[in-house]
Protein backbone atom coordinates (compact mmCIF):
# COMPACT_ATOMS: atom_id res chain seq x y z
CA UNK A 1 0.00 0.00 0.00
CA UNK A 2 2.54 2.59 0.85
CA UNK A 3 4.18 1.65 -2.65
CA UNK A 4 1.12 2.45 -4.57
CA UNK A 5 0.72 5.79 -2.39
CA UNK A 6 4.98 6.31 -3.33
CA UNK A 7 4.27 5.78 -6.93
CA UNK A 8 0.76 7.68 -7.23
CA UNK A 9 2.71 11.09 -5.44
CA UNK A 10 5.67 10.43 -8.04
CA UNK A 11 3.64 10.28 -11.36
CA UNK A 12 1.40 13.35 -9.70
CA UNK A 13 4.04 15.35 -9.21
CA UNK A 14 6.09 14.95 -12.04
CA UNK A 15 3.12 15.23 -14.51
CA UNK A 16 1.65 18.84 -12.55
CA UNK A 17 5.73 20.15 -12.36
CA UNK A 18 6.10 18.94 -16.02
CA UNK A 19 2.38 20.73 -16.67
CA UNK A 20 3.29 23.64 -14.88
CA UNK A 21 6.79 23.94 -17.14
CA UNK A 22 4.82 23.53 -20.35
CA UNK A 23 3.05 26.37 -19.97
CA UNK A 24 6.14 28.36 -18.25
CA UNK A 25 9.03 27.53 -20.46
CA UNK A 26 10.83 30.03 -22.66
CA UNK A 27 11.53 27.69 -25.67
CA UNK A 28 8.82 26.57 -26.90
CA UNK A 29 10.76 23.16 -27.50
CA UNK A 30 11.66 22.63 -24.34
CA UNK A 31 7.43 23.13 -23.58
CA UNK A 32 6.77 20.01 -26.05
CA UNK A 33 9.57 18.10 -24.42
CA UNK A 34 7.67 18.99 -20.88
CA UNK A 35 4.36 18.00 -22.42
CA UNK A 36 6.06 14.57 -23.53
CA UNK A 37 6.26 13.88 -20.07
CA UNK A 38 3.73 15.22 -18.51
CA UNK A 39 1.85 12.49 -20.77
CA UNK A 40 3.87 9.72 -19.97
CA UNK A 41 3.23 10.05 -16.12
CA UNK A 42 -0.31 10.43 -16.81
CA UNK A 43 0.19 7.27 -18.23
CA UNK A 44 1.57 5.88 -15.28
CA UNK A 45 -0.99 6.98 -13.52
CA UNK A 46 -3.58 5.27 -15.72
CA UNK A 47 -1.87 2.33 -15.58
CA UNK A 48 -2.37 2.49 -11.42
CA UNK A 49 -6.16 2.79 -12.01
CA UNK A 50 -5.96 0.08 -14.14
CA UNK A 51 -6.52 1.52 -17.39
CA UNK A 52 -4.06 -0.35 -19.21
CA UNK A 53 -4.90 0.03 -22.80
CA UNK A 54 -5.68 3.73 -22.65
CA UNK A 55 -2.26 4.44 -20.74
CA UNK A 56 -0.97 3.02 -23.98
CA UNK A 57 -2.88 4.58 -26.11
CA UNK A 58 -2.04 7.72 -24.75
CA UNK A 59 1.54 6.75 -24.81
CA UNK A 60 1.41 5.72 -28.68
CA UNK A 61 -1.17 8.91 -29.82
CA UNK A 62 -0.20 11.58 -27.59
CA UNK A 63 3.89 10.75 -27.04
CA UNK A 64 4.38 9.36 -30.65
CA UNK A 65 1.90 11.57 -32.60
CA UNK A 66 0.37 14.41 -31.45
CA UNK A 67 3.94 15.92 -29.43
CA UNK A 68 6.34 15.16 -32.29
CA UNK A 69 3.71 16.73 -34.58
CA UNK A 70 3.55 19.86 -32.31
CA UNK A 71 7.72 19.69 -32.33
CA UNK A 72 8.06 19.62 -36.10
CA UNK A 73 5.53 22.73 -35.95
CA UNK A 74 7.89 24.82 -33.66
CA UNK A 75 10.94 23.61 -35.37
CA UNK A 76 9.83 24.39 -38.90
CA UNK A 77 8.18 27.61 -38.01
CA UNK A 78 10.83 30.16 -37.86
CA UNK A 79 9.10 32.76 -35.92
CA UNK A 80 11.02 34.91 -32.90
CA UNK A 81 9.64 33.54 -30.19
CA UNK A 82 11.29 36.00 -27.73
CA UNK A 83 9.22 38.51 -28.85
CA UNK A 84 6.00 36.33 -28.40
CA UNK A 85 6.94 36.55 -24.83
CA UNK A 86 7.09 39.73 -24.20
CA UNK A 87 3.79 40.99 -21.89
CA UNK A 88 3.70 38.33 -20.15
CA UNK A 89 3.80 39.39 -16.93
CA UNK A 90 1.37 41.87 -17.76
CA UNK A 91 -0.86 38.53 -18.25
CA UNK A 92 0.49 37.20 -15.09
CA UNK A 93 -1.85 38.79 -12.31
CA UNK A 94 -5.55 38.02 -14.04
CA UNK A 95 -3.81 34.72 -14.95
CA UNK A 96 -3.42 34.10 -11.52
CA UNK A 97 -6.74 35.52 -9.77
CA UNK A 98 -8.79 32.96 -12.51
CA UNK A 99 -6.65 30.22 -11.87
CA UNK A 100 -6.72 30.26 -8.47
CA UNK A 101 -10.06 31.10 -7.73
CA UNK A 102 -11.13 28.41 -10.02
CA UNK A 103 -9.06 25.72 -8.81
CA UNK A 104 -9.59 26.75 -5.03
CA UNK A 105 -13.89 25.69 -6.25
CA UNK A 106 -12.82 22.76 -8.27
CA UNK A 107 -10.58 21.51 -4.69
CA UNK A 108 -13.80 22.45 -2.81
CA UNK A 109 -15.98 20.44 -4.96
CA UNK A 110 -13.75 17.28 -5.24
CA UNK A 111 -13.73 17.87 -1.28
CA UNK A 112 -17.45 17.96 -0.63
CA UNK A 113 -19.05 15.49 -2.93
CA UNK A 114 -20.03 12.34 -2.61
CA UNK A 115 -21.69 9.90 -5.11
CA UNK A 116 -25.17 9.47 -5.68
CA UNK A 117 -26.45 6.50 -4.26
CA UNK A 118 -28.49 5.08 -6.89
CA UNK A 119 -24.85 5.48 -9.06
CA UNK A 120 -23.30 2.63 -8.23
CA UNK A 121 -26.17 0.31 -9.20
CA UNK A 122 -26.76 2.22 -12.00
CA UNK A 123 -23.51 1.18 -13.82
CA UNK A 124 -23.83 0.13 -17.67
CA UNK A 125 -21.20 -1.99 -18.06
CA UNK A 126 -19.02 -3.16 -15.84
CA UNK A 127 -15.38 -3.98 -15.27
CA UNK A 128 -14.88 -7.86 -15.19
CA UNK A 129 -12.04 -8.98 -12.93
CA UNK A 130 -8.72 -8.73 -14.01
CA UNK A 131 -8.19 -12.34 -13.00
CA UNK A 132 -10.81 -13.67 -16.12
CA UNK A 133 -10.70 -10.48 -18.84
CA UNK A 134 -8.48 -8.27 -19.12
CA UNK A 135 -8.58 -4.79 -19.31
CA UNK A 136 -7.87 -4.47 -23.31
CA UNK A 137 -10.53 -7.31 -23.99
CA UNK A 138 -12.97 -6.11 -21.59
CA UNK A 139 -12.79 -2.56 -23.50
CA UNK A 140 -13.52 -4.43 -26.96
CA UNK A 141 -16.02 -6.36 -25.71
CA UNK A 142 -18.21 -3.16 -25.27
CA UNK A 143 -16.40 -1.04 -27.84
CA UNK A 144 -16.84 -2.96 -30.62
CA UNK A 145 -20.72 -3.90 -29.59
CA UNK A 146 -22.83 -1.62 -27.72
CA UNK A 147 -20.75 1.53 -28.78
CA UNK A 148 -19.53 0.59 -32.15
CA UNK A 149 -21.12 3.83 -33.61
CA UNK A 150 -19.62 5.66 -31.36
CA UNK A 151 -15.91 3.91 -32.37
CA UNK A 152 -17.61 4.95 -36.08
CA UNK A 153 -17.54 8.30 -35.39
CA UNK A 154 -14.72 8.35 -34.02
CA UNK A 155 -13.07 6.83 -37.33
CA UNK A 156 -15.37 9.27 -39.16
CA UNK A 157 -13.48 12.38 -37.23
CA UNK A 158 -9.94 11.27 -37.80
CA UNK A 159 -10.88 10.68 -41.73
CA UNK A 160 -12.10 14.44 -42.04
CA UNK A 161 -8.94 16.03 -39.51
CA UNK A 162 -6.87 13.72 -41.90
CA UNK A 163 -8.07 15.20 -44.97
CA UNK A 164 -8.99 18.83 -43.72
CA UNK A 165 -5.33 19.23 -42.69
CA UNK A 166 -3.82 17.88 -46.21
CA UNK A 167 -6.41 20.43 -48.10
CA UNK A 168 -4.93 23.32 -45.70
CA UNK A 169 -1.58 22.39 -46.13
CA UNK A 170 -1.70 21.47 -49.56
CA UNK A 171 0.50 23.97 -52.27
CA UNK A 172 0.82 23.45 -55.90
CA UNK A 173 3.99 25.03 -57.04
CA UNK A 174 3.29 26.21 -60.47
CA UNK A 175 7.23 26.13 -62.16
CA UNK A 176 7.96 22.61 -60.16
CA UNK A 177 8.63 20.15 -63.01
CA UNK A 178 6.40 16.97 -61.99
CA UNK A 179 6.33 13.45 -62.96
CA UNK A 180 3.28 12.84 -64.88
CA UNK A 181 3.42 8.83 -64.57
CA UNK A 182 0.20 8.11 -66.90
CA UNK A 183 2.14 9.95 -69.75
CA UNK A 184 5.47 7.65 -69.34
CA UNK A 185 2.83 4.39 -68.98
CA UNK A 186 1.47 5.16 -72.47
CA UNK A 187 4.38 5.45 -74.48
CA UNK A 188 5.02 2.40 -76.38
CA UNK A 189 7.28 2.21 -79.52
CA UNK A 190 4.92 3.47 -82.00
CA UNK A 191 4.91 7.07 -80.18
CA UNK A 192 8.65 6.99 -78.99
CA UNK A 193 10.76 6.08 -82.03
CA UNK A 194 10.56 8.21 -84.88
CA UNK A 195 12.07 6.42 -87.99
CA UNK A 196 13.78 9.73 -90.41
CA UNK A 197 15.00 9.07 -93.96
CA UNK A 198 19.00 10.30 -93.59
CA UNK A 199 20.37 10.93 -97.60
CA UNK A 200 24.22 9.85 -97.12
CA UNK A 201 26.75 12.79 -96.77
CA UNK A 202 24.34 15.31 -95.72
CA UNK A 203 23.17 14.27 -92.32
CA UNK A 204 19.67 15.42 -90.76
CA UNK A 205 20.08 18.97 -89.60
CA UNK A 206 17.48 18.62 -86.43
CA UNK A 207 14.03 19.63 -85.60
CA UNK A 208 14.28 23.54 -86.55
CA UNK A 209 16.07 23.15 -90.12
CA UNK B 1 -2.39 6.53 3.23
CA UNK B 2 -4.52 4.98 1.15
CA UNK B 3 -5.32 6.76 -2.31
CA UNK B 4 -8.22 7.40 -3.60
CA UNK B 5 -10.42 8.90 -6.00
CA UNK B 6 -10.23 12.40 -4.20
CA UNK B 7 -6.31 12.25 -4.96
CA UNK B 8 -7.09 11.47 -8.93
CA UNK B 9 -9.50 14.51 -8.92
CA UNK B 10 -7.30 16.93 -7.17
CA UNK B 11 -4.57 16.10 -9.42
CA UNK B 12 -7.05 16.48 -12.79
CA UNK B 13 -8.13 19.86 -10.98
CA UNK B 14 -4.83 21.19 -10.77
CA UNK B 15 -3.41 19.92 -14.82
CA UNK B 16 -6.97 21.74 -15.54
CA UNK B 17 -6.09 25.15 -14.02
CA UNK B 18 -2.61 24.90 -14.89
CA UNK B 19 -4.10 24.60 -18.68
CA UNK B 20 -6.39 27.79 -18.08
CA UNK B 21 -3.60 29.16 -16.58
CA UNK B 22 -1.27 28.72 -19.74
CA UNK B 23 -3.77 30.18 -21.95
CA UNK B 24 -3.96 32.97 -20.17
CA UNK B 25 0.09 33.15 -19.58
CA UNK B 26 1.00 32.94 -23.08
CA UNK B 27 -1.86 34.98 -24.30
CA UNK B 28 0.71 35.90 -28.16
CA UNK B 29 1.20 32.19 -28.88
CA UNK B 30 -1.04 29.88 -30.33
CA UNK B 31 1.20 26.85 -30.35
CA UNK B 32 0.86 27.28 -26.42
CA UNK B 33 -2.23 27.58 -26.12
CA UNK B 34 -3.09 24.91 -28.18
CA UNK B 35 -0.67 22.53 -25.94
CA UNK B 36 -2.51 24.35 -22.58
CA UNK B 37 -6.18 22.75 -24.65
CA UNK B 38 -4.12 19.00 -24.49
CA UNK B 39 -3.62 19.46 -20.83
CA UNK B 40 -7.17 20.06 -20.62
CA UNK B 41 -8.22 17.34 -22.46
CA UNK B 42 -5.71 15.13 -20.08
CA UNK B 43 -7.42 16.49 -17.32
CA UNK B 44 -10.49 15.69 -18.45
CA UNK B 45 -9.32 11.80 -19.53
CA UNK B 46 -7.96 11.60 -15.74
CA UNK B 47 -11.16 12.68 -14.47
CA UNK B 48 -12.91 10.01 -16.60
CA UNK B 49 -11.09 7.24 -15.99
CA UNK B 50 -10.83 7.71 -12.18
CA UNK B 51 -14.90 7.74 -12.31
CA UNK B 52 -14.48 4.55 -14.03
CA UNK B 53 -12.22 3.03 -11.95
CA UNK B 54 -13.82 3.89 -8.69
CA UNK B 55 -17.66 3.09 -9.83
CA UNK B 56 -16.31 0.00 -11.49
CA UNK B 57 -18.10 1.14 -15.07
CA UNK B 58 -16.18 0.41 -18.37
CA UNK B 59 -17.92 3.07 -20.10
CA UNK B 60 -16.19 5.64 -18.59
CA UNK B 61 -12.75 4.47 -20.35
CA UNK B 62 -14.34 3.93 -23.72
CA UNK B 63 -15.61 7.90 -23.79
CA UNK B 64 -12.12 8.76 -22.60
CA UNK B 65 -10.67 6.62 -25.18
CA UNK B 66 -13.27 9.01 -27.82
CA UNK B 67 -12.04 12.45 -25.81
CA UNK B 68 -8.46 11.45 -27.08
CA UNK B 69 -9.54 10.80 -30.43
CA UNK B 70 -11.12 14.55 -30.90
CA UNK B 71 -8.35 15.57 -29.58
CA UNK B 72 -5.77 14.51 -31.34
CA UNK B 73 -7.56 14.95 -34.34
CA UNK B 74 -8.12 18.80 -33.23
CA UNK B 75 -4.56 19.10 -32.63
CA UNK B 76 -4.03 17.97 -36.25
CA UNK B 77 -6.47 20.16 -37.89
CA UNK B 78 -5.37 23.40 -35.21
CA UNK B 79 -1.70 23.29 -36.57
CA UNK B 80 -2.45 22.75 -39.91
CA UNK B 81 -4.49 26.12 -39.47
CA UNK B 82 -1.35 27.49 -37.81
CA UNK B 83 1.13 26.78 -40.90
CA UNK B 84 -1.48 28.19 -43.28
CA UNK B 85 -1.64 31.07 -41.31
CA UNK B 86 2.19 31.42 -40.51
CA UNK B 87 2.10 30.63 -44.83
CA UNK B 88 -0.11 33.63 -45.40
CA UNK B 89 1.26 36.38 -42.34
CA UNK B 90 4.48 35.24 -41.17
CA UNK B 91 3.83 35.87 -37.69
CA UNK B 92 2.17 33.33 -35.36
CA UNK B 93 1.05 35.83 -32.64
CA UNK B 94 -2.55 36.17 -31.69
CA UNK B 95 -2.99 39.81 -31.54
CA UNK B 96 -1.90 39.61 -35.64
CA UNK B 97 -5.21 37.73 -36.15
CA UNK B 98 -7.86 40.56 -36.94
CA UNK B 99 -8.11 40.21 -41.16
CA UNK B 100 -11.90 39.51 -40.57
CA UNK B 101 -11.41 42.77 -37.57
CA UNK B 102 -14.62 40.71 -35.88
Amino acid sequence: MIITALFFYLFAGVCVASAFMVIAARNPVHSVLFLILAFVNAAGLFVMMGAEFLAMILVIVYVGAVAVLFLFVVMMLDVDFASLKTGMLQYLPVGALVGGIFLAELLLVVGAWTIAPGAPHAITAPIPPIAHIHNTEAIGLVLYTKYVYYFEAAGMILLVAMVGAIVLTLQHRVRVRRQSIAEQVARNKATAIELRPVRPGQGWGGPSS
Amino acid sequence: MTIGLGHYLAVAAILFTLGIFGIFLNRKNVIIILMSIELILLAVNINLVAFSSHLNDIVGQIYALIVLTVAAAEAAIGLAILVVFYRNKGSIAVEDINIMKG
